[in-house]
């Protein structure tokens, strides 16, 4: 299999081949999705556990259907509901669990390197459903698979990614995954919301959003944090759609055959108006529904790999 | 045993400008003679042939945990790390809890010092509650043995307090030791902000929160005289404006650890964001240790000092931005200085006993840092070839959190000895 690794930490992990395995894995499972019977037997041996330390609603969603549709039997964990309220350890939860024998791990944390942390202590796959600000490797696979669709390929394909880069998850796994593919990305946003030290990504960006639609075949936009104006990285929303929202005007600038992508949730009328974002280009929903064929992919891969 | 002769090493001592091997004649708790002209007949003869003998290392940056968190370590505990360390000398810091700011409470560190395999140092703190509102009772604490003075843990936000601090000290004529790390610019960061902040989005710590307080201070030891130690730098801006300071004739000096010497950002993010990397301030780039080395050799930097700082397991065994800040480095710093700057030819092993035994008793002006005759018999003995895997297990401390876990290294240290009694001795 062409698929090597044993975990989904990031995109920054994997190969252009891992990456495109995925996808055309994820081929068949959203092809099942359309059946009348959406569930196959395939997992029925699995058991899986979600650990969501920090709130969701589509990707928490997208992962249990996932896991439902294959049959695997799925435990979902939230903060709400765990014992970190009182004051247990990541550590020693995390070995809680696995002394019940599961096995495979999905995990949501608002620290960086959490799935890695458990990997150091278990064999057990664990799939990254968001690593604070470093990576979200299903939902930037997601979002190759729907470009995917729309265009074939990734070669020289110009990709914009807009808004808030340095606090974006999103943006990263589709910075690591669509360089490896070939696709020229463009990153822009407010000085204030890229990275200190943005050229360590070895793709363009830019503070002039005009400039970076420009011929553009996707912009990927991101959602804005509303608490970043409260930090003092933006002096107010209003200023913020002012310069960098993705209004009907500047979306002309695009290149004719494109498509506009989001992560969710949105934030109407601040980096995306209302309505571009329900527009016949806009494939916000289809994003979602390959989620969770892109989702069953990685399950699948990865259980085959503990599957003697 | 009350009198015996080191036999055949290799001393390397940069006062007397020994660097050869020779006899050391030990008697009761003080060197007796160099290459003595006769041996009484019940002098013991220890054979150290091939090895190197050092004046006892010190480290002026041990965070020893006690009072208040001995499950990290105590002072015995810590000295013990120490003697393994090839250490004679410990010089504690303040943020216990309570923290040492009173006289008493150096009387009680002192006292606690019984317990210790090692000479034992405290340094009082600055502000009272190491708050940075209100200084400490310094010539009190000064009376009662006080080495020097620093709200190490924390950086002294208030410029008027700090001014207050080094005119104050500079009539007791001890040094105001400063972790200069800006607050304001340093909040939540957990990495340097740089390379690897930026690529995972992780908050980072820019140099400028250092360098900031750097230049600050030397403006204020200009403004008010006393003697200004900064602890730990991290960046090669830095050593810039010290060695500014040095040659405008300023009483500046500072240190760096062994972790800064041999580490960087990258190391971060290659462990997977293992907290084991994790220490403030915050490992750096390659160009960074670059200058660091630079200053070793230059003479800029005076001092290697470790900032041992034991944390539980459970303190640091958690996701990065979730685990304690510090790193342990009694055990490994004269390891990594060996195998890492001493072996490749960065600084000769001379100036390694300078940096990490004469200057800090000089700076701290605490009986250290040599050899001659009438001195402490406080000595390091030190295999230089051979190699080690670097096992946090073995560990004398109490802790284990140390990024250096197998780790090969060149060199061990064989036998510490402080005030002539054999403190620690390699099985």
């Amino acid at each position: 299999m062409p698929f090597e690794h044993d975990n989904l930490w990031g995109l920054k992990y994997l190969s252009a081949d891992e990456i495109l395995y995925i996808l055309d894995e994820a081929k068949a499972f959203r092809n099942i999705l359309e059946r009348d019977l959406k569930k196959v037997p395939t997992l029925r041996w699995l058991t899986v556990v979600n650990l969501f330390y920090e709130p969701s609603t589509r990707t928490r969603i997208s992962f249990e259907l996932a896991e439902k549709r294959l049959s695997a039997d799925v435990v979902n964990f939230s903060t709400s509901t765990s014992s970190v309220k009182k004051g247990e350890t990541l550590r020693d939860t995390i070995s809680n669990i696995l002394a019940m024998k599961v096995d495979m791990i999905v995990i949501r944390h608002s620290s960086i390197g959490t799935p890695q942390y458990i990997s150091r202590t278990t064999k057990v796959p664990v799939i990254n459903a968001g690593d604070g600000t470093n990576e979200h490797p299903t939902q930037a696979l997601l979002d190759f698979y729907t470009m995917r669709e729309k265009f074939m390929q990734f070669n020289g394909l110009k990709v914009v990614l807009l808004g808030d880069i340095r606090h974006s998850r999103v943006a990263r796994s589709n910075i690591y995954g669509l360089k490896k593919l070939g696709a020229n990305v463009v990153l822009c946003a407010p000085k204030t919301l890229l990275p200190p030290y943005p050229d360590v990504f070895g793709v363009d960006y830019t503070t002039d959003i005009d400039s970076a639609l420009d011929g553009a075949n996707v912009v990927n936009v991101l959602r804005l944090q509303l608490e970043r104006q409260h930090s003092g990285l933006i002096p107010s929303l209003r200023e913020y759609r002012m310069f960098w929202g993705l209004t009907a005007e500047r979306k002309r600038k695009l290149d004719p055959d494109h498509i506009i992508m989001h992560p969710g949730p949105i934030n109407r009328g601040v980096e995306i108006d209302p309505d571009i974002a329900d527009a016949d280009d806009s494939v916000i929903l289809e994003q979602v529904t390959n989620g969770v064929a892109i989702r069953m992919a990685v399950l699948y891969t990865l259980a085959s790999k503990i599957k003697k | 045993m009350a009198k015996y002769l080191l036999k055949n090493g290799h001393l390397v001592d940069p006062i007397q400008k020994i660097d050869e091997v020779c006899d050391i004649l030990i008697s009761d708790d003080y060197v007796d003679a160099i290459n003595p002209e006769s041996v009484p007949d019940d002098a013991e003869i220890i054979d150290v042939s091939g090895k190197f003998i050092f004046p006892g290392l010190v480290d002026m940056h041990t965070h020893a945990r006690e009072p208040g968190e001995e499950y990290r370590e105590d002072i015995e505990s810590a000295s013990y790390a120490a003697a393994a360390g090839g250490y004679t000398t410990i010089v504690t810091m303040a943020n216990t809890k309570p923290p040492i700011d009173t006289a008493d409470r150096i009387t009680f560190i002192y006292e606690r010092a019984m317990t210790a395999h090692t000479r034992v140092y405290p340094v009082g703190a600055v502000s009272k509650n190491l708050t940075g509102e209100q200084l400490s009772e310094l010539a009190d604490m000064a009376q009662s043995g006080a080495v020097a003075f620093s709200d190490d843990g924390y950086p002294i936000a208030n410029p008027e307090l700090m001014r207050n601090a080094l005119t104050y000290s500079a009539q007791l004529n001890l040094p105001i030791l400063v972790h200069e790390i800006d607050p304001a610019l340093s909040a939540n960061g957990q990495i340097n902000e740089g390379k690897v902040s930026s690529l995972t989005g992780m908050k980072g710590i820019p140099a400028a929160a250092e360098t900031s307080m750097v230049a600050r201070d030397i403006d204020l030891l200009k403004l008010t005289g006393g003697k200004l130690h900064i602890q730990h730098i991290s960046t090669s801006d830095s050593v810039e404006l010290i060695r500014k300071a040095k040659s405008d004739g300023l009483a500046i000096t500072c240190e760096v650890t062994p972790h800064h010497l041999v580490l960087t950002e990258d190391d971060v993010l290659e462990s997977g964001f293992d907290s084991n990397f994790k220490m403030m301030p915050p490992l750096r780039t390659s160009d960074d240790v670059e200058a660091l080395r630079k200053g070793l050799a230059d003479g800029t930097i005076d001092a290697i000092a470790t900032d041992h700082a034991p944390h539980a397991v459970h303190e640091k065994d958690n996701p990065f931005d979730m685990a304690n800040f510090g790193i342990i480095g009694l055990e490994t710093a004269l390891l990594l200085v060996w195998t890492k700057l001493v072996s490749t030819g960065i600084i000769d092993k001379s100036r390694m006993v300078e940096l990490m035994s004469v200057n800090p008793a000089k700076i701290l002006d605490i009986p250290a840092g040599t050899l001659k005759s009438g001195e402490y018999a406080d000595i390091t003995v030190f295999d230089p070839e051979s190699e080690w895997t670097v096992n946090p297990n073995d560990f004398k401390s109490k802790s284990k959190n140390t990024p250096f876990a197998n780790w090969k290294t060149l060199g061990k240290v064989i036998m510490t000895i402080v005030s002539g009694d054999i403190v620690f001795k390699l099985r």
